[in-house]
Parts: structure tokens; sequence; C-alpha cells
């Protein structure tokens, strides 16, 4: 029997306050011990628009934002009519009934629940956002939770504002009563546990995970979706000790990282794909230094401006290729938000250790979305380990220091500047071991040859250091589904739905993208009679670098570039598709029979669905 | 004071690699110069940082013994800014040309004297595209033909000193690498200065270069310190930069009688020690508190 559990949406216009009503019911919930997640759904516009947050609400742990909302709180009129369509029977939806009215039947046994706001709330006359307060209020009480804790909330959340606690306490307890009245409670009620929830997202996770890994010096230029990793740090920068620098570019960005990384100090800095763009001949300067630099790019969905506030998995091929020449470089991808925390430790031990770019490839799914993480995983001591990192001159390193040694593990011990006795100078250029240029050398091809298999070599014991795919499921299951990154949690869902209706199904997902763990992933597909690649880009970035590295030709192939990201039964769908015997399956977030031709921020006519008139909510009084 | 027994030599900044530029390039002259003044200053080599772009000039921190990083066309700023950050207590000086900082890197030329960070920065200004064989730059007299302008520079010359000024630059001068002792008395001025300071060296290239040769600067420049130029004077030093032909003012056009504090003196994170010296760990109880904000 599985855990009950609710998904809500939430519809206004960007400044209708769908986010702040969002927080307030995750961490109502979170508080008592109810997991959430959360994907949010926006344009790039400050006000108007259409923003679409979406909360899945269980005992056990979400990993994704689920199918289909069963409690839709419209905000405007637009986002009445554009999701009200989409509710399943015994679906739920609350909206301010003395302004907005349902342009056409909602679909069987949804329940209408239009609420007398200025009734329940006087204050929403002057301050439409109260509207939210009372929604959120009578969602509580329809998901089957006591009031106590929402109210909680409203007293941490306007702590400095007692007057504005007081009011949202109300007018929540008002919906929540007004509902308790009139309301047909949901049929998947949702109980407390006792589980101690942190909840947030993947850009604080990984700025979070950062710091706690002996990250001292963060430098960036905001860009959606990565933003919110420079406003973490700059509102830690003064209790945690972190120089935290906003400045003109990227290029100046990566610049700055490799500088303060290049003096010892554990810098990062993070962008999406245009900036890291920016990024690229700076990081192919730090691979010649052998300058540890860890990167993030948080992918949204391009090319270029692309779309600003959508995701997608397509920056791949892109951070694989980021400079020129043949270098090393590691490209992990973490595999959820709580992954978000750990993987900047992990990415800063490996740069330490071998001296080379790590590029972390997070997307907007991971980073703008939210999750509850128990808070024993974020309770942690990372184990910081500096690698052959030279932080004092006492005598020991022999005469003349070589910075660029070539030893056997293609490593050599690294001086921060500053030391008496080690002077040397990084080159952009070809260099021999002492630093000293080799690229205006007539020619001396033994030496540009040995530096370069140098490098190469600390590659040949680097995968040890990085995280091996991850089967879950039978390992001798008929079909193997692969997934990179952020589609782990929505693919292990599909997997086990799969597997409930009979299909024989695995799930491999992939974190580090390079190096390849080429013979682990073969062995696994070796034992499955058919490969399944899905991956939130057009062009199956993931199976064409599987397909080069290893030889291995994927089976079919699903697919989604429509801005959105999957959801569990986009994949179960695809994979029977497969089954049957399709091989390339494109996703579309749309249902056949949706529509979706209104306007963008207005409500305009809904011609073609049947229009209905209905009578006004009736008044409390 | 007496110097110690181990007061620092010019030969301490000499290395085995001897430069490769042309015979008889003004680069040789901005080196020896800058051996002298960090000799002259007591910088121990190992508290000496010189950060390069790319271009002939840019080779220069290969040519003396100090901890040095050789990085991209026009990023030189933005490494020394990141370098200085982490480690405030060493002596950082930026040298390139005047392609790599005031064409390719000239965003990052403006906004690192807006933010002040304490970085000496030497533009070794020879007018030319240098290392790719004599194309126009952005400091090209207007009219002068070069591989790229055949009939001559269409575009207007970038002018470094005003410039700087109308950028918040608290050091401000121009030296002529022909002019050893004074270029030394500038460089030690400059490097002292706790803020961004500027110094644009006119390096003649003998090679590409025919205009504005060695003899070219003899017969225009004269020194802003034999003409009772007020240093402190804002407007007056912008009088002087707008200066160009038939004289050409060289030496101290600025210093800011009322310095800001450098951006490494302003960062909260930086006081004390230098970050690179700092625990980087976080104790068990700000952990908590981290935990708390997401509760």
């Amino acid at each position: 029997m599985s855990e009950p559990e609710v998904i809500v949406g939430i519809g206004g216009a960007a400044g209708d306050g769908t986010a702040s009503a969002g927080n307030t019911l995750v961490l109502s919930m979170a508080r008592q011990g109810i997991a959430g997640y959360s994907y949010n759904s926006y344009q790039s516009v400050i006000r108007g628009g259409h923003s679409w947050l979406r909360l899945r609400f269980s005992a056990k742990k979400p990993l994704n934002h689920g199918d289909q909302v069963k409690v839709l709180i419209a905000l405007n009129q637009d986002s009445l009519d554009r999701h009200l369509q989409e509710l399943p029977p015994g679906g739920v939806c609350l909206y301010n009934g003395a302004k907005f009215q349902p342009s056409y039947d909602p679909p069987a046994g949804v329940q209408l629940c239009g609420l007398p706001v200025p009734d329940l709330a006087p204050d929403a006359v002057k301050l439409p956002v109260m509207q939210n307060t009372v929604a959120v209020g009578a969602a509580v009480q329809m998901m089957g939770l006591g009031f106590e804790t929402l109210s909680a909330v409203f007293e941490t959340t306007f702590a400095k504002k007692p007057a504005v606690v007081q009011k949202n306490i109300e007018a929540a307890r008002n919906g929540y009563d007004y509902a308790a009245k009139n309301f047909q409670p949901l049929d998947t009620p949702l109980h407390p546990t006792d589980q101690k929830w942190a909840q947030s997202s993947g850009n604080d996770l990984l700025a979070m995970g950062a710091a706690l890994a002996g990250c001292k010096f963060y430098v960036a230029y905001p860009m959606s979706p990565a933003t919110h990793i420079l406003e973490w740090f700059a509102n830690h920068a003064k209790r945690l000790g972190i120089c935290v620098r906003q400045v003109e570019d990227e290029i100046s960005v990566v610049g700055m990282c490799i500088g303060a990384n290049h003096m010892g100090v554990r810098a990062m800095c993070a962008t999406s794909g245009g900036g890291f763009a920016l990024m690229t001949e700076a990081i192919g300067m730090a691979a010649i230094y052998e300058t540890p630099v860890v990167v993030i790019n948080v992918m949204r969905a391009g090319p270029s401006t692309g779309v600003p506030t959508k995701t997608e998995q397509a920056d791949l091929t892109q951070a694989f290729g980021a400079s020129q020449g043949d270098f090393e470089r590691v490209v992990i991808a973490p595999i959820s938000m709580g992954d978000c925390f750990v993987t900047p430790a992990l990415a800063f031990d490996v740069a330490d250790k071998y001296q080379i770019p790590v590029l972390i490839l997070a997307d907007l799914l991971l980073c703008e979305g939210s999750e509850t993480v128990a808070t024993e995983i974020l309770d942690v001591e990372f184990p910081i380990d500096r690698g052959q990192l030279i932080t004092t001159a006492d005598g020991s390193t022999e005469e003349p220091y070589l910075r660029y040694k070539d030893t056997p593990s293609g490593i050599s011990p690294r001086a921060i500047p500053g030391l008496p006795g080690y002077l040397y100078v990084s080159g952009s250029d070809e260099h021999d071991e002492d630093g000293v240029l080799l690229s205006d050398v007539f020619t001396d091809p033994i030496r540009r040859k040995k530096m370069v298999d140098k490098r190469h070599r600390k590659m040949s014991t680097i995968l040890r250091d990085l995280p091996t795919p991850m089967l879950e499921g039978p390992a001798d299951a008929e079909t193997t589904l692969l997934g990179w990154g952020s589609t782990w949690g929505v693919i292990k869902e599909a997997a086990e739905r799969l597997r409930a209706d009979g299909v024989s199904v695995n799930h491999l997902q992939i974190k580090t993208m390079m190096p390849l763990h080429g013979d682990e992933i073969a062995a696994v597909v070796e034992k499955s009679q058919r490969l399944i690649i899905i991956e939130n880009n057009q062009s199956g970035q993931f199976a064409r670098h599987l397909r080069a590295e290893t030889g291995i030709v994927a089976h079919g192939h699903i697919r989604k570039y429509d801005g959105e990201p999957f959801e569990p039964k986009h994949i179960v769908s695809a994979v029977n598709d497969i089954i049957g015997g399709q091989e390339v399956v494109d996703v579309l977030s749309i249902e056949p029979g949706w529509r979706t031709d209104h306007p963008t921020g207005t409500s305009g006519p809904w011609e073609g669905l049947k229009q209905v008139t209905r009578p006004g909510v009736p008044s409390k009084a | 004071m007496t110097a110690p027994a181990t007061a620092v030599q010019v030969k301490d900044f000499k290395p085995e690699v001897h430069s490769d530029w042309c015979p008889g390039c003004g680069d040789f002259g901005v080196l020896t110069a800058l051996f002298q003044a960090c000799a002259q200053l007591q910088i121990q080599p190992h508290n000496l940082m010189v950060i390069s772009g790319i271009g002939c000039s840019s080779n220069l921190p290969g040519f003396i013994r100090s901890y040095g990083a050789h990085t991209l066309h026009g990023r030189l700023l933005p490494f020394a800014t990141g370098a200085k950050l982490a480690n405030q207590e060493m002596t950082i000086i930026g040298t390139g040309g005047d392609g790599d900082g005031y064409g390719i890197g000239l965003n990052h030329f403006i906004q690192a004297m807006r933010r002040n960070i304490d970085v000496t920065y030497i533009v070794m200004n020879n007018e030319i595209y240098g290392l790719t064989t004599g194309q126009v730059s952005p400091t090209s007299e207007t009219g002068m033909k070069t591989k790229t302008s055949p009939d001559g520079n269409l575009e207007g010359m970038l002018n470094p000193m005003a410039l700087a000024l109308a950028s918040g630059c608290g050091f401000v001068a121009r030296g002529f690498s022909g002019q050893m002792k004074h270029l030394v008395e500038l460089y030690k001025a400059g490097i002292e200065h706790k803020g961004f300071a500027l110094i644009d060296v006119f390096s003649p290239c003998v090679t590409f270069n025919k205009l504005n040769t060695y003899q070219y600067f003899k017969e225009r420049i004269y020194k802003l310190e034999d003409d009772d130029h007020d240093t402190g004077n804002f407007h007056a030093a912008m009088d002087k930069a707008m200066e160009w032909d038939p004289t050409i003012p060289i030496g101290l056009f600025y210093r800011n009688p009322d310095p800001k504090p450098s951006l490494d003196a302003l960062d909260p994170a930086l006081t004390g020690q230098p970050l690179v010296q700092q625990n980087y760990t976080i104790d068990s109880e700000t952990r908590g508190d981290l935990i708390r904000e997401f509760m």
C-alpha cells in the first residue's frame, strides 16, 4: 500500500505571490514531518505572465514533482482556466469566488471550491495576496492536517511584523474553518511524522555544500537559474568569512576564481550555459596551469538566450568541449537536490588532488526546484583533502622546486605562491617541468609530448575517486533505463511503476559524465536485452557520448526538450512505446485534448470548451 | 635604518632565462626598471607575483625571479584581482601591452580601477600589435599605416590617462622606457600606493612601429615633475591627460590626495589574515544554524 500523497498546483501571474504561498505550505508540511518536492514553471517576467508552482507532499519522500495536480490553487482567472482541465477525479480547485469563475465545466469528480475571500479576509481588498493565505488555510484543512503548524509558520515568516502575523493567521484560520464547513476533504489525507526535514533548493544546497567543503571565495555574474547561489553566498559571507564578489562578466568571474585557487584558496563560481561559454577559454588555462577550479553550470534551455526560465540537459557537449586543445577535466552531474549538497565537496577534493578543472552540470529543475532533505544528511563535516598542496616552506622539498615535475602519477606537488624557495611562473603557454615556456623554443617535440603525457597520466587513476553508476532494480532485468543527472528521481519512480505493472526494468543513473565508467556501464548493459536512454534534450547528447566512449548503441531513446522536466507518467508510457517497437519517443508536457491557445497573462475567451454560467459563491453570512 | 645583511638586491630578481624581445625593444627598460624598483623597495621575490596577459610584453613574468602567471589575452586583471583577494600580503604587479589591456581587456581595466583593487598595472604601450607582427592597436595614432590599416587608421586613439582618471583610478602615471630612473620612481610610488595604480609606459616597438620611435618620444615628452604640476588636482591631471603632440607629458598625473581604502582592505572576509591562511572549516554550531534556515 503506497503512502498517501497530495500534489498541489499554485497558479498565478508573477507578483501574485505563488512562491510565498508555496513556501508557507512547504514549511508547514516539513515541520510536521511531511516531505515535499517542488518545481516552478515560470516566465522571464517580473510582473504578469503565468507562474505554475507544483508541490508534491507525502510522508514517503517524493523524488520528483509527480504527474497530476490534485489541488489547484488558482490565484487569477488565467490559472483557473489553464489548469482546471488537468484535475483528476477527486481533485479540488480553490479560488477566490468573489473575483473569478471557471470558464468551462470542470472534469468529472472535481470539487469546485470558491472561497468568499472578502468575507474571510477583509484586508484582501487592499492586499490581494491575502487571498493566497485564505486558500492555503483551506488546502491544509482539506489535506486532513491541523492548523497549529501553519499558524506557527506565519509567526516565523513575519517574525518582525506582529500585525502581519495576526492578519495572516486570521485569514488562514477563516479559510481553514470555511473549508471544514463547506468542502469535502481529500480522499488522500496526509499524516504527520517525526522525521526532521530541511527544505531547500539545489542552488542553496550547492552553495552550502561548497561552504562546508572549505570554499572561501565565491565570484559570479547574475544569471538565471544560478543567481541564487550568489545570493546565498552574499547573505552568508560575513558570518562564514567568505569573500564574495559580483563582477563585470563571466570572463572576469572565472579569471578571479582561477586566480584565487592558484594562490591556494578553495574558490568556486557558477553560471548558466551562456556565461559558461564565456568562461571556457580560462578553463583551458586552469588545465595547463594545473590549477584546480570548480565551475558550476546550472543548465537552462538553449541555444543562446533560449528559454531562460526553463530546464534542459543540453550543455553536456558544451562541457565536454569547453576550451581548445586536449586536456583533462571532470564533469559531474548531481542527481538530486540532496546530491547537490555533497557534490561540491567531491568536486573540490578531486580538483585539488588531480589539479584539474571540475565542472558541475546541474540544471534549473534541481537548482530552482526544492525538496526536503533529512537534516542528518546536511549535518556532516566533510573530510577535506587538499591533495599534494605545499602550504609551508619547511625546507623539505628538493632543490630546485619543479612546479610541473614529471611524476609517475602525473601529479606534481603544488606550492602556493608566497613561500620562499618555491618560485615559479605558470604559463598558459606550454612549459617545461620548471614552468619555463617551451612554446617559443624553436622546436621541442620531446618535451612538449612529455608534458602532455604527464597531464594525461592523472586520468589513469581518477575514475576510482568518482562515483560509479548506480544500478537500482534487478540486475537481470530485460530492459535497462539509463539517465544522467537530475532525472534520477523521476526515472526511479517510473521504473518502480513499470515493475509493479510487470515490466522487467532496472535503472542505471550516471553522475560521473567525464571520464566515463565505461566498463561498469557495459557490465550492466550486457546483462539486459534492451537499453533505453532518457535525456532532457533533443539530440541525445549522452547517447552519443556513450557510443563514442564504449561503442554501446541504445535500442531506444526518450527525449524531452519542451522546457519542462519529465514526469513519471511520461517515462512509463514512453518505455512501453519503445518496448512496442518505437525507437525515439519525444515527450511533451501537454496532454492530448488540453487547450493551450489562451493568451498569456490574461484570460481570453475559451472558445471550444463548453461555456458555463455559475452562480456566485454564497457569502459566509 | 640600516639594511639587513640579507637585503634584497637587483640580482635577486634576475632569472636564468633571458628575455626573447627584439634587440632595442622598449620592454627591456621596463623590466630593468622593475628589478630596481623592487630591490629599492626591499620586496622579497617570494612576496612578489607578476601577472601578465598575452603579447610580447606579457612574456615579462618569465624574465623576473618571482612568482608569476602568464594568463590569457586581456585577462590578467581578473586573475590578479582573485590572487590579491586570496592573499593580500603579496605585492601583485600586472604587466601587459596596449592591445591586451586597452583592447581585448578594456572592460576588466575599467572595472579594476572602479573596484580599486591593490594591484600595480604596468602597460607597455607601443601603440601597435607586436607579437602578431604589426597590426593597428587601440592606441595607434589616427592615420597610422599598419598591416591592417594600410591606408591609415580611421579610428581615434584611446586615451588611457583620461580613461583612468574618469574610472576612479587613484594613481595615474605615464613613463618612458628610455627614462629609466624616472620610471623606477613611478614604479615605486605606484607599488606603494594602496589601491589600483596605472603606469602606462611608452615602450617603443623597434620592429613594427616606425612612427612612435625613441626619437619620436624624445622630441615630444617632458616631465610633469619639471612643470609644477599639482598631482593632487584631478582637473589639472585631466588637462594634462588631454595633451598630445607636439608635447606629451610623462610622470605622475594624479594621486588621489584622499585615497579610499582598496577593495582588499574593505572586504570583511579579508580582515585579519589573508584568506589563504584562514581556517576553512565551519563549526558544528554554525552548521546547525545554516540547516535551521531551511526549517
